[in-house]
């Protein structure tokens, strides 16, 4: 059996903890720089506010509905997460930390248990333990747990939160209630080629044949049809933490157009990147930059660019990637453009300590150890206090953070006050 | 180390150390005196392990004001407080009421809960229906600095 756990309006949440009286209240929270909303509570979506809508536009709504606007605070929504995951873990030790707010679990040996009474077990205890409402979702395979996560999302009176795929019937039920746009999976343009085909409900989706649906969508399609029917297809992926990608982007606080500011923004970006890939043990062989002008001032010239430099070896040295960001972006930089935004993604990566090296050209073999001392002792001052000569000493991202709540678990200055 | 019991046999599963690289050892190669504290080496005091039982749901609080000066909560006092705990009757409790968090011993008699200060100038609180309260979780330890 799978489950799929999942936070109910994660960020909204973590806030409400700590602050006791936005429960209940409508919520929405701004992406970095707080310029548009990346995520609302159920209060600020019933009222209409939209996911993604830039908030200079939707200031005076938010005002006369009383929705209350707060920057992301990742340092908190990340702690929590953590002790959501690991209070998972606790449950089964096949866990696929799914993204910051939801996990798969895999009960595996665990036949004569009721699964309606351990969901309740785990949403009671992540409840208890951090404040943060959950819905589980049990069912046979990952595809279903997933219908029935939003099941018991849906109907929470009638489910308290937890519901159970464990009959046929069950399971044709939920597919023909949910719509094919909602199935885990099936983006909005394959639901599109779907509807057109009179596919409106995950359950026509599996009485298609077989061989239609691989030949008109793909294996990937094929095998989620499979999971849907009930047998155990997709697996559950527990090395989901080391990245694929690593981006580093930013709107900037100001415009710039002169390559000084742009380089050094380039060369921070780049160093993030860089320190991204010494966390999770991984070295880059692609490296790519990309420069933007505000697309929202539609009078001023627009540009956006990007470019990509090969390496011959895989690094993950601050000093290499940033040289190599700065020169590529150097390359799409045009005088006179007002930018808005740029940034640095690492791909082509490969464990750092096990790849190919070259026969001519490898790495200088100090920057290893310069970049572990670096880390070191910035971990130690909690500060980026050694940078690169090209970045700016003085400043990080500068984001636009005007209404960030409190860093309530990780800063000791920042905790709860009680009377 | 977790030890599995059924009727007859006890199965014991190795733990797995995430460090399991391994260790070079000087002493004995060298030519020098070995330490006479070689073998006897323990583990440094944690005050982490020794105060947060369960650091999932541990969180950490500070105290403004005298009300709970008796139990020895004085204002700027650092507090653990563990979100795993049951609240029961005598715990000193973090609680949230009418729209703000206050630190109180819980009085809990059959239907009625009662937050009581521990200085005498300050009033005993009844909790009613019409109270916006929760319970947010109980303090274990109070670190202050002298």
């Amino acid at each position: 059996m799978f489950a799929l756990v999942d936070c109910n309006n994660f960020y909204a949440s973590c806030e409400r903890v700590f602050n006791p009286n936005l429960q209940g209240k409508p919520i929405a929270i701004l992406s970095n720089n707080d310029g548009c909303v990346i995520s609302r509570s159920d209060e600020a979506k019933a009222l209409g506010l939209p996911m993604g809508a830039p908030i200079f536009k939707w200031e005076n709504m938010c005002k006369a509905q009383g929705i209350q606007v707060l920057s992301s605070n990742y340092a908190l929504y990340g702690d929590m997460s953590s002790r959501v995951m690991s209070i998972l873990k606790q449950f089964t030790p096949d866990v696929e930390v799914y993204s910051i707010d939801e996990a798969f679990l895999e009960f595996k040996g665990f036949e004569n248990y009721n699964f309606t009474n351990y969901g309740t077990q785990i949403r009671t205890r992540i409840l208890k333990w951090t404040g943060i409402p959950t819905c589980v979702g049990v069912a046979p395979t990952k595809a279903l747990s997933k219908v029935a996560n939003k099941i018991a999302r849906k109907f929470p009176k009638q489910t308290q939160g937890v519901y159970l795929i464990d009959t046929d019937e069950k399971r044709i039920k939920a597919l023909k209630w949910i719509k094919i746009e909602d199935v885990w999976g099936i983006g909005r343009r394959l639901s599109k080629r779907l509807q057109d085909k009179g596919c409106k409900t995950a359950y026509d989706f599996t009485q298609l044949p077989d061989a239609w649906v691989k030949q008109h969508f793909s294996v990937v399609e094929a095998r989620l049809k499979r999971d849907l029917e009930g047998l155990p297809t997709l697996q559950l992926d527990e090395d989901h933490k080391t990245k694929k990608v690593i981006a580093t982007t930013r709107s900037f606080e100001y415009t710039y157009s002169d390559a000084d500011n742009i380089k050094e923004r380039i060369s921070t970006f780049a160093t993030s990147c860089a320190e991204k890939l010494r966390k999770q043990g991984s070295s880059c062989y692609v490296i790519i930059v990309m420069l933007r002008s505000d697309r929202h001032k539609k009078d001023l010239q627009q540009h956006r660019a990007s470019t990509s430099i090969n390496l011959s070896y895989p690094t993950n040295s601050s000093i290499i990637i940033s040289q190599c960001a700065v020169k590529a972006v150097m390359s799409i930089f045009k005088e006179g453009i007002k930018y808005k935004k740029a940034g640095v993604i690492v791909t082509g990566l490969v464990p750092t300590d096990n790849f190919q090296l070259n026969i001519f050209e490898n790495e200088h073999p100090k920057h290893q150890h310069l970049m572990r001392s670096i880390d070191t002792l910035n971990a130690k001052f909690k500060t980026q206090k050694i940078k690169i000569a090209n970045q700016d000493l003085k400043r990080t991202w500068k984001m636009r953070q005007e209404r960030l709540s409190p860093k309530y678990t990780t800063n000791i200055n920042d905790i709860i006050v009680v009377k | 180390m977790i030890a599995h019991k059924s009727g007859s046999l006890t199965f014991f599963t190795p733990e797995i150390l995430d460090d399991a690289s391994a260790h070079f050892f000087d002493t004995g190669i060298s030519a020098g005196f070995p330490s006479p504290a070689e073998d006897f080496s323990e583990q440094r005091l944690s005050l982490d392990e020794e105060l947060v039982k369960n650091k999932e749901a541990t969180f950490y609080a500070r105290v403004s004001g005298q009300s709970m000066i008796g139990a020895g909560l004085d204002d700027n006092d650092l507090l653990l407080i563990d979100r795993s705990l049951e609240p029961s009757n005598n715990k000193i409790a973090v609680c949230f009421l009418d729209g703000e968090f206050t630190v109180k011993r819980l009085k809990v008699d059959k239907d009625e809960v009662w937050l009581q200060p521990e200085n005498p100038n300050y009033p005993i609180i009844k909790i009613t229906p019409e109270n916006d309260f929760i319970i947010w979780g109980i303090v274990t330890n109070v670190i202050k600095k002298v």
